[in-house]
């Protein structure tokens, strides 16, 4: 223990190697954390979409101004991936996939359809 | 700490709303790329159904608990003085409980069809 009591603390994230699923499990959580801040906005969205035509075009054209298209796509790939991450999540809580291979093959799935099902999206909301 | 949102309790409800919210996502989400695109009246038609307008408030609901513990769950990680974690807990309460009362507003004053 170093003098002063304190463990020592490894944050090079350039030298940090993460099997896959470690990696799926902390942009789980980096998500998470996004998506909470990103709800206060989202629901100011609804209600725009929602106080007549006006406002759903004023809402509209927000969501396609050129500072929020990059916000949209990291928004929408989020909350797919937060959403293919956590429902890989409650199959192990039930015991499915826990064993090798599925544990792996299933985070190189999250990994790989996520961002596709956002790019569906993308192209649906914009 | 937070008794109501410890342990097995907290466990629960962060799955049983994560069961809710993928539902409901998976829904909206089909609907979206089904229809392609929405006219301000198809939209506000929409949610003024009184199923979606109900499906969505429980949408919120869940939203908040969910997100509750989740963020709980990183605060309790990361932030280790108790004062500290008393206030950004104490934040984040604001936080979901404003969003809560905000959406709930907004869909009983957006809900006449």
């Amino acid at each position: 223990m170093p003098i002063d009591g304190r463990r020592p603390v490894h944050l090079n994230l350039m030298k940090i190697r993460l099997p896959v699923a470690g990696w799926l499990s902390i942009i789980h959580r980096g998500t998470g954390i996004l998506l909470f801040i990103a709800t206060p906005f989202l629901i100011y969205l609804l209600q725009l979409s929602l106080s007549g035509p006006d406002n759903f075009q004023r809402a509209n054209a927000l969501l396609h101004a050129p500072v929020a298209i990059i916000l949209v796509v990291l928004l929408l790939w989020s909350i797919t991936h937060h959403l293919l991450a956590g429902v890989r999540y409650l199959l192990l809580d039930m015991d499915v996939g826990v064993d090798h291979p599925m544990f792996v093959y299933s985070a190189r799935i999250v990994m790989i359809v996520s961002p596709l099902v956002a790019l569906l999206l993308v192209m649906v909301v914009l | 700490m937070s008794r109501q949102a410890s342990g097995l309790r907290a466990w629960f409800i962060q799955r049983v709303t994560a069961v809710y919210l993928s539902g409901y996502l998976l829904y909206f989400f089909f609907r979206l790329i089904a229809q392609g695109s929405f006219s301000a009246n198809q939209w506000h038609n929409w949610f003024a159904t009184p199923v979606m307008s109900l499906a969505t408030g429980l949408f919120f609901w869940a939203l908040l608990l969910h997100a509750w513990v989740g963020i709980r769950d990183v605060i309790l990680d990361y932030v280790h003085p108790v004062g500290m974690r008393i206030v950004l807990l104490s934040v984040v309460v604001l936080i979901l409980a404003g969003c809560g009362i905000w959406v709930l507003r907004l869909l009983l004053l957006h809900g006449a069809g």
